[in-house]
């Protein structure tokens, strides 16, 4: 058990590697296992520890396994607790050994010292091993009825190992019912605690295939018994008190008499020292009050206080999680932390990931009346030696700047940094001022006065240069020398390494050209032509556009490349209100820490029991989802920035796969297809009057609509094949391979919903549409399908992923496809199929 | 709840114990765990977070004494419950081990199994009392010696998040006898204060917090219930005014903003009389963590004053106040200076007949370090720097240094003015007195002041 791997990486001198060592071992264990010499116990002790060393650097010494069973007859409790130990780490390894080691365990359980009833108890129950499982069912059953309440508490564990190993020797043993009569009547905080713990898991597991453990998991939210543990909550220790904290979380309260009588009972619950007792109050107090606004706000206030004393008085790690806590609760309510912002300025020792916290915190909770304040904060953040924090801050004043109306003084600060001249501070903060000159046009003159200042030289980064680039071509009319910066760059052509750069020096010599003709123009001749001869497509296929819409008609040009530019009022939010509710329903939980909902990061097992297809359960849902479809995306931005003439992709960066309704803003469709249509109409003229006809509009229309996710007025027909097949291997592969082509939301009919009940209904059902499911799971309200389908007569696959809340009665969809083009299509007869689930 | 396995790695990446509780994770977590700490990112120093997930995986750590303490489950648990487990497991290790080091742990292993088979059953917590472990647990420790205890860095005492400091931790175990098998009766209670200021560059304070835990260790025999009363002017609450709204601190009395308490104090007198009555528990708890940001005279005042001196060369001047009575001696005091990037050399120039102090330029970090052994209250202190560059500064040189942070630790000085005014031991059968020891300090927390 204990992985080998970390000696053999640092394999040092004093660490045996083996063989030889454990061989003496052996040797002299059994010289010892017949002795009845006085001090043998303590000889026993040494080569006990020596074996129980071994174990845990990594060396195997199950070998030694019938030695050590020999010598383990003894009355020193100190040597059985080892051989126990030791035991329990190899029997599942050798199963034929157990069967050894049974005979002295199960004679030891029926010993006069309690203290080895339970440990025997302990160490029989946790042999894992499935064939032995009947020798457990007589020393388990006399342990729950043990006198002394140690053993109990062991006993009642031993039930859910025994339940792990095999479920059904368990239920027919009916030993549920017994831990639940022990839960109402021991006189053991710790016995009942432990009942309670094992029958949530024991009827938790059972309730997808039982109605009956089903309504005995209901019966654990009963008032009465909620009640019974409510009220003698201090007889338990911290760590039980939160397990009974968890249950009263999910108690439906009957009227508000009963909430108030709840959070009564709880209330000095929030002066407990640890963390995690106060953070499971007050999960209990916000699920409460959640219909009553008032009293959810008042919670809310109660709660500040006792937070920010755990914040305080905690190692970093405690801080960390309480904090988390704290910022999902600021951004929820930031209004009510206003004033208490200083709490949330960085100390110069806190770890990195504190300060991080931190700052996003700073930035929630700014408002008219501090602002100043927490601008000035960051503003000295930004000077910090940690790169990464001053990097941050300066973001963060950014995000201020962006979120507040007045500006004014903002905009001094962040040209200030510009004046630092430190590289990585110059690069954020011209990221910066191209963001909020794009929402605040009117603050132009003041920055470009200053932007224009930077020697391009400086600049290396670039996602900064792209802004800077930006900026010249978008303002050329206001910095004298634009045209000239932009040569200069130009020239450079073949040294830029970034594709995004390019992309924007095309751009910006167009702008520019329009603006400056007579100084561009040889500059823009130049960009251009490299622009053609680039080996990237992108810059390629720009390039090759402009080229093309200048032949055909200047003016045309620049409406295209350059139309008047509309201020942006509000830039994307990451994360859609659906999944802050979703993490807020998951308070005091990793969802918080993680910032995103269970269902993203927990595989099939442990957030619900039934079935979902093994290979299919590492499909990977975790963080590393979202780097991988990083390519996708620049994709998409670069498609866009194609069209618009502007720069999304920032804004966009956060989103990740899971919120593709950001995409279709309005702003942004509309000019998509007004400028398309514009093309489309003038597409045929341009074609008889360029010399190069191969230019293909159609093909243009397809590719920015289908990824922009603009609704096509009439999709394509598209046949699918009724008999597709596609094993899981192959499908895994692709959906790690493929980027996703759509993201969508729908709503499910209520028919839908009532007949998800059944989940395997809803895979018949799209199987009638020729969708094939391919692996499902989830519980209530949370299920998840992954299908597929085949065009037909051609291999070409789609494959989706739907996740449906029944609460919410919404579909989240994700497709992807072989096939780009017609993915869109595909994505409308899954809606159409999906639409019609559960209608007669 | 459930956690699946638990282990301590050295800060090199070995075992030291290893315990799986539920068998689900799969073979390497102790490794995927160390690579992933270490690597966190390839180019910065960011630290790893506490907590992160890999492959389903959720890791959570808290580094002790510069051990890895870590737990592993791939369920949705409350990482706070984690996170405190963790803390308190090694808190109840040092209980057993008397220190807490690598060396003492490898000792003894086979004890801490035994611990940790009482602390966690099948994932789930037992009991983290070691009062109540001591019934179940019959290995004895084998005790190293506090002489070998490794001198902390003053700034590792925050990162190991540890209250304690060296000088005033107890280093005995509570289950070990003192040579001449006779138990020493004593109690312990330590009133300790991190403090955080940040100073503007005009010298007035922006923030300033206390943090502070008044913490027992009891090596009383036969559970004797303590009363332990605090000062009677003592108020807490004042969350609901905002922080602009400083109380004159004249005369009013310590105002908390906020505290919590151990579970076992009882605090049915609290209101009337401001005593806290407790039977303590063994081992080391803290009886009330507090917090308070009330106004306070800061210990050390810090003045810093940069200069240009040529093309190349700039000055730098740091003058440092001891604010406090001349019966009180702080020590173990450092102080930083970031300088700017291209700073080539430093010097230094030390007031006539400074001792116990020393300078440093720290060339890879670009550092100033000034350090003292102590400083006698009332005292004042000044350093001269002379900075060589290694070229032309440009721009504003305030911005490109700085800020000036300091660590310190006062011993008998609390800032808060909180006080145990008596300690008194419910004990019918007073053959002796045992002996009583309350202890105040006052530590740097982030004491830091700009320029």
């Amino acid at each position: 058990m204990p992985p080998p791997a970390a000696s053999a990486r640092y394999p040092s001198p004093s660490q045996p590697s083996g063989k030889s060592e454990v061989t003496d071992l052996k040797s002299q264990l059994r010289q010892l296992a017949g002795s009845r010499a006085p001090g043998v116990d303590d000889s026993k002790r040494d080569l006990f520890k020596k074996v129980i060393s071994y174990m845990t650097i990594g060396i195997d010494v199950s070998s030694v396994f019938g030695e050590m069973v020999m010598c383990s007859a003894t009355s020193d409790i100190v040597l059985k607790k080892m051989c126990y130990l030791y035991v329990g780490n190899y029997a599942k390894g050798n199963p034929d050994l157990s069967l050894l080691t049974i005979n002295f365990l199960q004679r030891d359980c029926k010993d006069e010292d309690p203290m080895i009833r339970g440990l025997a108890l302990r160490s029989l129950c946790s042999l894992r091993v499935p064939n032995l499982v009947e020798y457990l069912l007589g020393p388990l059953g006399s342990g729950l009825k043990d006198n002394n309440s140690y053993v109990r508490t062991i006993a009642v564990t031993g039930v859910l190992k025994l339940y792990h190993i095999s479920a059904s020797t368990c239920i027919d043993a009916e030993f549920p019912a017994t831990l639940k009569s022990l839960m109402l009547h021991d006189s053991d905080a710790q016995v009942v605690a432990n009942c309670l713990a094992a029958l949530q898991e024991i009827w938790s597991l059972e309730a997808s295939h039982s109605e009956e453990a089903c309504r005995e998991k209901e019966s654990l939210l009963s008032k009465p018994l909620i009640y019974y543990f409510l009220n003698r909550i201090k007889e338990f220790n911290e760590w039980a008190q939160c397990l009974i904290l968890e249950l009263a979380v999910k108690y439906v309260p009957s009227d508000s008499n009963d909430i108030f009588d709840i959070m009564n009972l709880l209330e000095d619950r929030l002066q407990h020292a640890n963390g995690a007792v106060v953070l499971a109050t007050v999960k209990v107090f916000l699920q409460l009050t959640l219909s009553m606004t008032d009293v959810h706000q008042q919670v809310y206030e109660r709660i500040k206080s006792p937070l920010l004393t755990l914040v305080s008085s905690g190692s970093p790690e405690q801080s960390y999680a309480i904090l988390s806590h704290l910022h999902l609760l600021v951004v929820r309510a930031p209004f009510i932390f206003a004033s208490d912002y200083k709490h949330f300025y960085c100390q110069y020792n806190e770890p990195s990931y504190v300060k991080k916290l931190k700052l996003e915190m700073l930035t929630a909770i700014a408002n008219e009346s501090n602002t100043y304040e927490i601008v000035t904060e960051l503003c000295e953040y930004a000077a910090n030696v940690d790169i990464e924090i001053a990097r941050e801050s300066i973001r963060a004043v950014g995000k201020i700047a962006l979120q507040q109306y007045d500006v004014n003084a903002i905009v001094d600060r962040l040209l200030q940094f510009l004046e630092m001249e430190k590289d990585y501070v110059t690069a954020e903060t011209l990221v910066l001022v191209k963001d909020l000159l794009r929402k605040h046009p009117q603050w132009s003159h003041d920055c470009i006065s200053v932007v224009g200042g930077i020697s391009s030289k400086n600049i290396q980064e670039p996602k900064a240069k792209a802004a800077l680039i930006w900026m010249l071509g978008e303002y050329a009319q206001d910095m004298s020398d634009a045209p000239y910066i932009l040569e200069n760059l130009i020239e450079n052509w073949e040294e830029e390494h970034s594709a995004e750069v390019r992309l924007h020096l095309l751009t910006a010599a167009m702008k520019c050209f329009f603006k400056r003709a007579p100084e561009t123009q040889k500059a823009l001749g130049i960009a251009l032509a490299a622009g053609i001869a680039d080996f990237h497509q992108d810059v390629h296929d720009r390039a090759l556009f402009y080229y093309r819409v200048l032949q055909y008609d200047v003016h045309v040009a620049e409406r295209v490349v350059s139309p008047p530019q509309q201020a942006v009022s509000a830039f994307a939010d990451t994360q859609s209100s659906e999944i802050k509710d979703r993490i807020f329903d998951e308070f005091n939980s990793l969802s918080v820490i993680y910032q995103k909902p269970s269902y993203m990061f927990t595989d099939k097992e442990h957030r619900g029991p039934f079935e979902f297809s093994d290979e299919l359960g590492n499909i990977p849902i975790t963080p590393e989802a979202s780097s991988e479809i990083v390519p996708a995306q620049q994709y998409e931005a670069n498609d866009k920035d194609l069209l618009l003439s502007t720069d999304e992709k920032d804004d966009n960066k956060g989103l990740s796969s899971n919120n593709g309704s950001a995409y279709t803003a309005p702003y942004e469709s509309s000019n998509i297809s007004s400028q398309m249509q514009e093309l489309a109409i003038s597409g045929p003229a341009a074609s008889a009057t360029t010399t190069q006809s191969s230019f293909d509009f159609d093909d243009l229309l397809g590719l920015g609509l289908s990824t922009a996710s603009v609704p096509t007025p009439s999709p394509p027909l598209l046949k699918l094949n009724p008999r597709a097949s596609l094993d899981p291997r192959a499908f895994q592969q692709k959906w790690r391979q493929l980027p996703i082509s759509s993201t969508q939301e729908y709503s499910v009919n209520p028919q839908g919903i009532a007949a998800l009940t059944v989940p395997q209904s809803l895979i018949k059902h799209m199987q009638s549409h020729s969708i094939h499911c391919i692996a499902s799971g989830g519980q209530s309200p949370n299920f998840k399908f992954f299908f597929f389908a085949q065009k037909e007569a051609e291999p070409s696959d789609y494959l989706t992923e739907c996740i449906i809340n029944s609460s919410s009665a919404k579909a989240q969809i994700k497709v992807k496809a072989d096939e780009q083009s017609t993915s869109q299509a595909f994505a409308t007869v899954f809606e159409t199929a999906l639409s019609k689930f559960g209608m007669p | 709840m459930m956690i699946s396995q638990f282990f301590v790695l050295s800060q090199r990446g070995d075992n030291i114990v290893f315990r799986d509780y539920r068998a689900e994770v799969p073979k390497g977590s102790t490794e995927t765990f160390f690579r992933k700490v270490k690597f966190w990112k390839e180019d910065g120093n960011a630290e790893a977070p506490p907590i992160f997930n890999v492959d389903g995986v959720n890791y959570f750590h808290v580094k002790v004494v510069g051990l890895y303490f870590v737990a592993t489950t791939r369920v949705n648990v409350s990482p706070s419950l984690v996170l405190e487990l963790l803390q308190r497991i090694a808190r109840v290790i040092k209980d057993y081990l008397g220190v807490l080091n690598e060396d003492s742990f490898r000792k003894n292993f086979v004890l801490v199994y035994e611990l940790l088979d009482e602390v966690i059953d099948f994932g789930y917590v037992q009991t983290t009392s070691t009062e109540v472990l001591k019934s179940y647990v019959f290995n004895e420790p084998i005790l190293i010696a506090p002489a070998r205890l490794q001198p902390l860095d003053p700034a590792a005492i925050f990162t190991q998040g540890s209250k304690r400091m060296p000088g005033t931790a107890v280093t005995k175990s509570v289950v070990a006898n003192d040579p001449g098998g006779r138990r020493r009766e004593e109690i312990f209670v330590d009133i300790i204060e991190k403090i955080s200021v940040t100073f503007s560059s005009s010298g007035y304070i922006l923030t300033s917090e206390i943090d502070g835990t008044i913490q027992m260790k009891s090596y009383l025999s036969g559970n004797p219930e303590i009363r332990l009363a605090l000062n009677e002017d003592l108020n807490i609450g004042r969350g609901e005014r905002s922080v602009y709204d400083y109380r004159s601190s004249s005369g009013s009395g310590v105002i908390l903003d906020d505290c919590n308490f151990h579970e076992s104090v009882r605090l049915d007198s609290f209101d009337l009389d401001r005593t806290l009555s407790l039977v303590p528990p063994d081992g080391e708890f803290p009886v009330m963590n507090y917090r308070m940001t009330q106004e306070f005279r800061p210990p050390f005042h810090v003045n810093t004053l940069i200069e240009e001196a040529g093309r190349l060369k700039a000055e730098v001047i740091i003058k440092i106040r001891a604010e406090f009575p001349s019966d009180i001696t702080a020590n173990t005091i450092t102080i930083q200076m970031p300088l700017p990037n291209y700073t080539s050399r430093a010097s230094f120039e030390l007031e006539l007949g400074a001792t116990g102090q020393k300078t440093d330029f720290k060339e890879t970090s670009k550092m100033l370090e000034w350090s003292f052994k102590k400083i006698v209250g009332g005292a004042e202190h000044t350093l001269r720097a002379k900075l060589t560059f290694s070229q032309e500064f440009h721009g504003n040189i305030t911005k490109e240094a700085g800020p000036v942070s300091m660590t310190f630790t006062i011993p008998m000085y609390n800032v808060s003015k909180l006080q145990v005014k008596y300690l008194q031991i419910a004990k019918n059968s007073s053959s002796h007195n045992p002996y009583r020891w309350v202890r105040y300090v006052t530590q740097a927390n982030s004491y830091v002041a700009r320029i």
